[in-house]
């Protein structure tokens, strides 16, 4: 006999909002060391931003927004039972977050051909300042890449799940959540992007 | 049925007016942070950060359209946070 399943959409929404929640705050735990040290090593947090590419962070920037644009239009194509339009915009912010990581590949090999990673004999000779600046840079955006990873590869399925139908505009709320998650990938590059690249 | 009530829809037309907004305080926040503004820089460009969070989380999110319980409990996350990186500056500022 085949019993009704019991789905709960507000639960599924409220679950998902609590574990942002401890997303925001771990994030948060590294911005408050950015805070913190970059209070005590002003010069040195100066020195080390200027090493970051403005024009590879803006890029990253706009990226990202791009790819919040495509997710939530995603939610509303799925609300409307388009599914073909839903596994279009899903690609399209895969295909960004792919974009993301390239760029950030980009990034850091050349800085780690320039001898600038955690312990680099160049950073352990220099001033600790730097060191610090660094390894929260490295930390920092390295958490974030694998949570843009991590999104990619949950959006990726949430698609194959809208394609076979078990994702439809009667039950969606997967891909809600999917796309929430993407969303906090968003909003935590929003800060990322004018503390390290920017304000230095 | 798993909602009882018809969910609010965002068009995409709104959608794509937001994300306008959002690269346009990008561009702003990039252009504030090239004028020579001292430390006024930093609250000039987490003043705009804030502001793209909000249309992000808004928007984006839904959060405009849900109801009181997510939004107090954004409210309360967010004021963890605040505690948590200001008491700790009452500490750090006075080393």
């Amino acid at each position: 006999m085949n019993h009704a399943v019991h789905k709960d959409y507000a639960g599924a929404k409220l679950g998902m909002w609590l574990f942002l929640f401890t997303e925001l705050l771990l994030f948060g735990g590294l911005f408050l060391l950015y805070a913190a040290y970059l209070s005590r090593y002003p010069h040195e947090f100066t020195a080390g931003g200027r090493e970051l590419d403005v024009v590879f962070g803006t890029a990253n920037t706009v990226i990202l927004l791009t790819s919040s644009l495509l997710a939530a239009m995603a939610v509303t194509a799925i609300q409307r039972d388009a599914r073909g339009r839903t596994m279009l915009l899903l690609g399209g912010t895969v295909l960004c977050a792919a974009l993301f990581m390239l760029i950030k590949y980009l990034e850091w090999s050349a800085k780690i051909r320039h001898g600038i990673y955690p312990n680099s004999p160049g950073l352990a000779a220099g001033p600790p300042g730097e060191s610090v600046f660094f390894s929260l840079y490295y930390l920092t955006t390295g958490l974030h890449g694998m949570h843009v990873l991590v999104g990619g590869a949950l959006l990726t399925w949430v698609a194959s799940r809208v394609r076979s139908g078990a994702i439809h505009g009667g039950d969606y709320v997967l891909l809600e959540n999917g796309a929430l998650y993407w969303h906090l990938v968003d909003l935590i590059w929003i800060f990322i992007f004018p503390l390290y690249y920017l304000i230095l | 049925m798993t909602h009882e009530h018809a969910p609010h829809i965002i068009g995409y037309g709104k959608l794509t007016a937001v994300w306008l907004a959002l690269l346009a305080l990008t561009v702003l926040t990039v252009w504030i942070t090239r004028l020579d503004l001292g430390v006024n820089r930093v609250w000039g460009a987490l003043a705009i950060a804030s502001a793209k969070s909000g249309l992000v989380i808004a928007f984006f999110m839904h959060m405009k359209y849900e109801g009181w319980l997510l939004r107090w409990l954004l409210f309360v996350a967010l004021l963890t946070l605040a505690i948590f990186i200001g008491f700790t500056f009452f500490d750090v500022l006075y080393r």
